[in-house]
């Protein structure tokens, strides 16, 4: 177990290095350097230029500028935003709760419906149930999610008015972040905690519905064949065989085998959430890190950018590792396998 | 929706594969007839076919130019809806070109992202795949590492940085979300290449002498080509939502090119005011990478059982 443990911690090394380096090499692959996208369309004396070049160390080699860089990603230094001059870090970790309060409720969203939709659909296999299942996720996995959100904001808040159209919290309510995650801050706010937590969760319901959508589909997928392939097995024929009840045999014997490949998929589909959160974010404007980022290109905010992917990359790499590691310790075959 | 064509031989067979029947069906009329069986990809095939013709007679079928002007008609409704007239079925936009017809256009557009994107990813992933299946060793770590890095970004995030660096436009959008999808491609080819590899008839034509160029390209990769044409299809599909989503965020085709998700992002502010600029130019992307991905899972338990999930 340590030795499958080492190998794929090991493994990562190189690809964060990788990471690294692309975010390294961004700022110095857009038009003009540094010291031109700072200084942006005001232009700069060619001698100050020189000058600012040598006292931020851009004239010194390449290799020894990224290890450079390399050290101050290690002490947590990713650059002050050009344009609102804090530091990228903080400004990531002010907006990053937000995005991952989307993201969980938009996780829990699309397990809680794909899976007994997988599972249903797996059960009565060639029905109509199961072709309804099917096509309604092939169209799910085939959205364009940002369409999806207008359409979903044109319909539940334009013309039925049920819920907002964008933001977090509606305006009737203020109080100051705590964790950063409004549900929870809501609760915890001292007048009315009760209004603004339901606030809170209206503003969450359709950006939740928007991002799970394609997570949604792929699940109901994976574990209507996972659950299909364990159904096939011996193992199942005997639970049958005993006289145990349906509901025991998939709930408890087929279930449990079916899952392991489906808690992988689930772990995958964070690098497709943060994907998804740049654009859901940008059709509700919802104030996260996907929403950030995009503002941060149109700013040619180039410090903010290359601090974003570099820490957004970083978590999908963490949690990829962490699905590879649960995924080993479910499946002793994965383990030992060379 | 698929389970009927489970028991399909695979990986294009040399010879003729004889039927329960007793006649001889050719490998390829063999894929034919598991599609036909198919009604999703069918459907989806129909529909590609469509869609095609619309691309290339777009001058004949759209009644209008893609950014023709009509000043006097700015966000008139669909033909079916109070105030709109048949000479702009599906109504105007905010500066008052007929829908339809930027839709029509758009049509060649998405054709062209997708077959582009396929097309460089593939050249690139095949390429890589080979030298990586091929050689092992230090090209094979290089490669297998680099595409590592290049998956554990959230793809449309890659795009995204991409188009940054490059600048905003279509033909950085496709390269983008070109490069996006190389790894799929290459570790598809190593994966088959290293399958192949150990064949005898692999060994055989090595012994007969030919040189690895030979034995890259006209050996092994014939054989390792069901894989990719799968994979093909389907992120043709991709390539297309994805290309729409830099066009929706502003960082792919620019305005007043006719591409459906540029048009979306231009629309937004009449959301509420004029719906229909909204919807058609989703449902148009909607329904055809729907097309692409039931033609691309038909085409998948046609080719290969094995692949499927």
């Amino acid at each position: 177990m340590l030795r499958f443990l080492l190998t794929r911690v090991s493994l990562v090394i190189p690809t964060f290095l990788g990471i690294v380096f692309l975010a390294f090499m961004l700022i110095r692959l857009v038009p003009g350097d540094p010291i031109e996208v700072r200084v942006g369309e005001r232009g700069i004396a060619p001698a100050r230029h020189a000058q600012l070049l040598h006292d931020m160390g851009l004239d010194r080699p390449l290799y020894v500028q990224f290890f450079d860089y390399v050290g101050q990603v290690m002490h947590g230094d990713l650059g002050i935003s050009l344009v609102t001059h804090n530091p990228v870090l903080s400004e990531f970790l002010t907006l990053f709760p937000a995005t991952l309060e989307l993201a969980f409720c938009a996780m829990l969203f699309a397990v809680v419906i794909g899976l007994p939709a997988g599972i249903l659909a797996a059960t009565k296999r060639g029905s109509t149930v199961d072709h309804v299942v099917m096509g309604v996720s092939l169209t799910g996995y085939s959205m364009p999610i940002f369409w999806w959100g207008l359409l979903l904001i044109l319909t539940f808040s334009v013309d039925l008015g049920w819920t907002p159209v964008n933001g977090r919290l509606s305006a009737d309510y203020y109080f100051d972040p705590v964790t950063g995650f409004m549900t929870i801050d809501s609760l915890l706010s001292e007048d009315d905690p009760m209004g603004a937590f339901l606030s809170s969760l209206s503003h969450l319901i359709l950006p939740t519905i928007v991002l799970g959508t394609i997570p949604l589909a792929v699940i109901a997928r994976m574990t209507r064949s996972s659950m299909l392939e364990v159904l096939g097995e011996d193992y199942i024929r005997t639970a049958r065989a005993k006289g145990l009840s349906a509901f025991r045999v998939i709930n408890i014997h087929a279930l449990r085998n079916a899952l392991i490949p489906v808690v992988t998929v689930i772990g995958l589909q964070v690098g497709t959430l943060m994907g998804g959160a740049i654009l859901t974010e940008n059709v509700f404007s919802w104030p996260g890190v996907g929403h950030w980022l995009v503002q941060s290109i149109y700013r040619r905010d180039y410090p903010a950018l290359q601090g974003g992917i570099l820490l957004i990359a970083t978590i999908v790499i963490i949690v990829n590792l962490l699905v590879d590691l649960t995924y080993g310790l479910l499946n002793p075959r994965i383990r030992y396998k060379r | 929706m698929t389970d009927n064509v489970a028991n399909i031989p695979v990986n294009l067979p040399p010879a003729n594969t004889p039927s329960p029947a007793g006649q001889v069906i050719s490998p390829r009329r063999e894929i034919w007839l598991s599609m036909r069986a198919n009604k999703g990809a069918m459907l989806g095939l129909i529909f590609i076919c469509l869609l095609i013709l619309c691309a290339v007679f777009a001058d004949v079928i759209a009644p209008h130019g893609a950014i023709e002007q009509f000043r006097d008609r700015i966000l008139q409704p669909p033909a079916w809806e109070e105030g709109g007239s048949w000479a702009f079925p599906l109504g105007t936009d905010d500066v008052g070109r007929c829908l339809l017809s930027r839709l029509i256009y758009g049509s060649r557009l998405s054709l062209t992202i997708g077959l582009i994107v396929v097309t460089l990813s593939l050249a690139l992933g095949i390429g890589f795949g080979l030298v990586s299946g091929f050689f092992r060793g230090t090209p094979d770590i290089a490669i297998m590492r680099l595409m590592d890095i290049v998956l554990s970004m959230p793809s449309l995030l890659l795009s995204v940085v991409i188009v940054a660096i490059l600048g905003p436009g279509l033909t950085n959008a496709m390269i983008a979300v070109a490069i996006t999808y190389v790894p799929h491609y290459a570790r598809l080819t190593r994966a088959a290449v290293m399958g192949e590899l150990s064949k005898d008839y692999v060994t055989a034509s090595r012994v007969s002498g030919a040189g690895t160029a030979r034995l890259m390209f006209s050996v092994v990769l014939p054989n390792c080509l069901a894989p990719l044409i799968v994979q093909a299809t389907l992120s043709f599909s991709t390539a297309i939502l994805d290309a729409a989503a830099l066009g929706f965020l502003g960082l792919g085709a620019q305005p007043p090119t006719p591409e459906w998700g540029t048009m979306l992002a231009g629309s937004l502010q009449f959301l509420q005011t004029a719906p229909w600029v909204v919807t058609y130019p989703g449902i148009a992307i909607l329904v055809t990478v729907l097309a692409f991905n039931l033609m691309g899972d038909g085409l998948r338990d046609a080719l290969d059982p094995k692949l499927k999930r």
